[in-house]
């Protein structure tokens, strides 16, 4: 395995925008470590890779990566990577949202790429909360958790991720934690390595928008919680549902073959007389 | 003349057509009246030549996904009506900022809102030019025939390229559905982006070039590996808030376009040598107001007209030049008077309106006897 610090000069951009934005203890870090690790498994140059990402705290991962990096707008990533990849199919695109930027105002795209199953890999941060504008509700703030908008407790029904694209069409579907760095690794890995829509949501804690508010406790606490409530996929559909509780479940949830949105259009360009590169 | 061209054609259809001969090879699209067959005629063409179709799930995700397939290398477009447009604003202030170039069509229906979807308008005027948010430049091609709805594509797709940024192509209903037997042009010049001659490490794509030359944008995966922000950002591509470089950042984006106004700024200039009324009309009503005019000289009264072909960036200094010579200007329009504000400002005092918002054209009479009216 790669040194740490050669790792760092080869993916990181070190003599440009660093310090980063995030806070001390935020699980940002750890994934996009995890991603860069994953990257480094596979045999794809820096130049083959377009990392694109939306906006909010974990939209500012493009910034440090040095692969083609695209910022894009508020929920809009799926839509900028779309049109990468159809107009040079042979990039690999990953995409990089955050919890509000990937269901909330990007919900729509998202589906529809889980539908098209267009080979880009979707690595979603979910810090239940909008950690960038200050910690108001986003659609995974669980019930009852405080935000700076949800004063009194949030009253609506989170989504979980990961059944959502399931619903939509996604080929590939995993979750992990920061806790679980090394499984998040070998999980981004298998998304990098699919080819479809992939997803990966990683649960990362914002120890200074969420914890905070929620009392939640340290960075490593949260990460203990991460810890004491995984349980793998599996075994997590085997517990009864008045015993869940604050249980949710890790792990590969889907992986299947289905083809894939560039290669039925290179279909319909010889249907159309086009010749196929 | 070569007969075996001409062909009978519908606006749109001579848009898409335009936009194929500059070399437009993705288009990204949601459907919309009165735009529509843009999108139509193009899910049939574009296979055929390896290009890209895509119908996306609204008009937010086909801007996106027309800078994405910019930054890929791949000439871009979408085109829209009112309501589409501007669901697009938030990501033409994107193109512009991060100097994309791409082609967005506007073919205007009636607004505000749904409006009236099967009638024109040139209610779109300003927001064109203003629709986004902050401050920035915008270059807006209005035709006025079937002709030009094929011409000013790719001049607008030549300048895209040339300048790195969004161009808009402004289109009323009406010239949108109209059919007109047009001769194809011969192929003309077609603009393809230039290629940085410095090795990647040296390449900082939005350095500010001596002369005022226009840092070569290279596509994503060819070596040169760089960052795009909507952010303001350094000559890298970084975001920054050191005071100079935010200011050199917002000043390049529209010194691009104000050094270049004698390249960019199109007009047609009708009867205005010994003129002392002119009339100022684009799109469907100019061709009223040609009507107009030559039904005025027929009268014995000294008109004529002045036609903008670039909206934006405004030919205000043609408007100013004719202003010392003519009594008055004339602007009939398909909206409450956009252009007229436009005129006003630079010619204050000078400008009468002859304005149209129930869904039909400006006729030649209207425009006619507003001019009698103010000569009388
Ligand atoms: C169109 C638009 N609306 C709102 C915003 C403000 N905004 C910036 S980041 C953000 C939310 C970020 O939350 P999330 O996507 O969960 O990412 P995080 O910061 O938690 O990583 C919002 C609402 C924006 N930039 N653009
Ligand atoms: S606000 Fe939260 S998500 Fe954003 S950087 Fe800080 S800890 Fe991380």
């Amino acid at each position: 395995m790669m040194h740490t610090t050669e790792a760092i000069y080869k993916y990181l951009r070190p003599d440009k925008k660093f310090p980063h934005v995030w806070c001390p203890g935020c699980g940002i870090g750890i994934v996009m470590g995890a991603l860069v690790r994953a990257i480094e498994k596979t045999d794809l140059t820096k130049d083959e890779i377009v990392l694109v990402s939306g906006i909010g705290c974990s939209g500012r991962m493009s910034t440090y990566l040095d692969f083609n990096t695209l910022h894009t707008t508020h929920g809009r990533a799926l839509t900028f990577a779309t049109g990468i990849k159809l107009a040079n199919p042979k990039l690999r695109v990953i995409t990089v949202m955050g919890d509000g930027d990937a269901t909330a105002i990007g919900g729509n795209h998202l589906i529809h790429a889980c539908r098209r199953n267009i080979d880009i890999t979707s690595i979603i941060i979910n810090n239940n909360i909008y950690g960038m504008t200050g910690g108001q509700y986003s659609p995974t703030t669980p019930m009852a958790r405080k935000a700076s908008t949800a004063q009194y407790g949030s009253i609506e029904n989170p989504f979980d991720i990961c059944k959502l694209v399931e619903a939509c069409g996604a080929s590939f579907i995993a979750r992990g934690t920061t806790f679980h760095a090394k499984m998040l690794d070998a999980m981004m890995l298998r998304a990098l390595n699919h080819k479809g829509f992939s997803v990966v949501e990683a649960m990362a804690q914002c120890p200074v928008q969420y914890g905070r508010r929620n009392k939640l406790g340290t960075p490593m606490e949260m990460m203990q919680w991460f810890k004491d409530n995984s349980v793998s996929y599996p075994a997590f559909n085997k517990i009864p549902p008045d015993e869940v509780g604050d249980q949710f479940p890790v792990g590969v949830l889907v992986n299947r073959e289905d083809t894939e949105y560039t290669d039925r259009y290179r279909e319909i360009v010889k249907k159309a007389g086009g010749d196929v590169p | 003349m070569n007969k075996r061209n001409e062909v009978l054609l519908q606006g749109n259809e001579a848009c898409a057509m335009g936009a194929l001969a500059a070399g437009m090879r993705f288009f990204a699209g949601y459907p919309i009246t009165p735009s529509t067959e843009i999108a139509e005629y193009l899910s049939t063409e574009l296979p055929k030549l390896n290009g890209t179709f895509i119908q996306m799930e609204d008009e937010i995700s086909s801007m996106g996904a027309i800078i994405g397939a910019s930054l890929a290398g791949v000439k871009s477009m979408t085109a829209t009506s009112g309501p589409g447009f501007s669901l697009m604003q938030e990501n033409i202030g994107f193109a512009s900022m991060a100097e994309v170039p791409c082609v967005v069509v506007n073919v205007m229906r009636g607004g505000p809102s749904t409006g009236m979807p099967t009638r024109p308008s040139q209610g779109d005027v300003m927001q064109s030019r203003w629709g986004t948010h902050g401050d920035h430049p915008i270059i807006v091609l209005c035709p006025k025939s079937v002709l030009e709805c094929y011409t000013l594509t790719i001049r607008a797709f030549n300048l895209a390229e040339k300048y790195r940024t969004p161009v808009i192509v402004l289109i009323d209903g009406i010239i949108g559905h109209m059919w007109e037997n047009i001769e194809i042009p011969p192929p003309f010049e077609v603009i393809d982006r230039a290629k940085p001659t410095v090795p990647p490490e040296w390449y900082h794509p939005y350095e500010i070039l001596s002369g005022g030359e226009i840092t070569p944008l290279i596509p994503f995966g060819q070596g040169y590996r760089y960052h795009v922000t909507g952010m303001v950002h350094d000559r890298s591509g970084f975001p920054t808030l050191v005071h100079d470089e935010v200011e050199q950042c917002l000043k390049s984006i529209t010194n691009k376009i104000k050094n270049n106004l004698h390249d960019i700024i199109d007009i047609e200039e009708y009867l205005l040598e010994d003129a002392d009324i002119c009339v100022v009309a684009y799109g469907s009503v100019a061709r009223s107001a040609r009507e107009a005019v030559n039904q005025a000289r027929e009268e014995g009264m000294k008109a004529g007209m002045l036609r903008p072909i670039t909206m934006w960036p405004f030919p205000r200094f043609h408007l100013e030049n004719i202003a010392g010579r003519v009594k008055t200007f004339v602007v009939p329009e398909m909206n409450l008077g956009q252009v007229y504000g436009e005129v006003l400002k630079s010619c204050p005092n000078k400008a009468v309106r002859v304005t149209r918002i129930d869904g039909e054209l400006v006729t030649p009479d209207q425009i006619f006897s507003k001019m009698q009216e103010v000569l009388s």
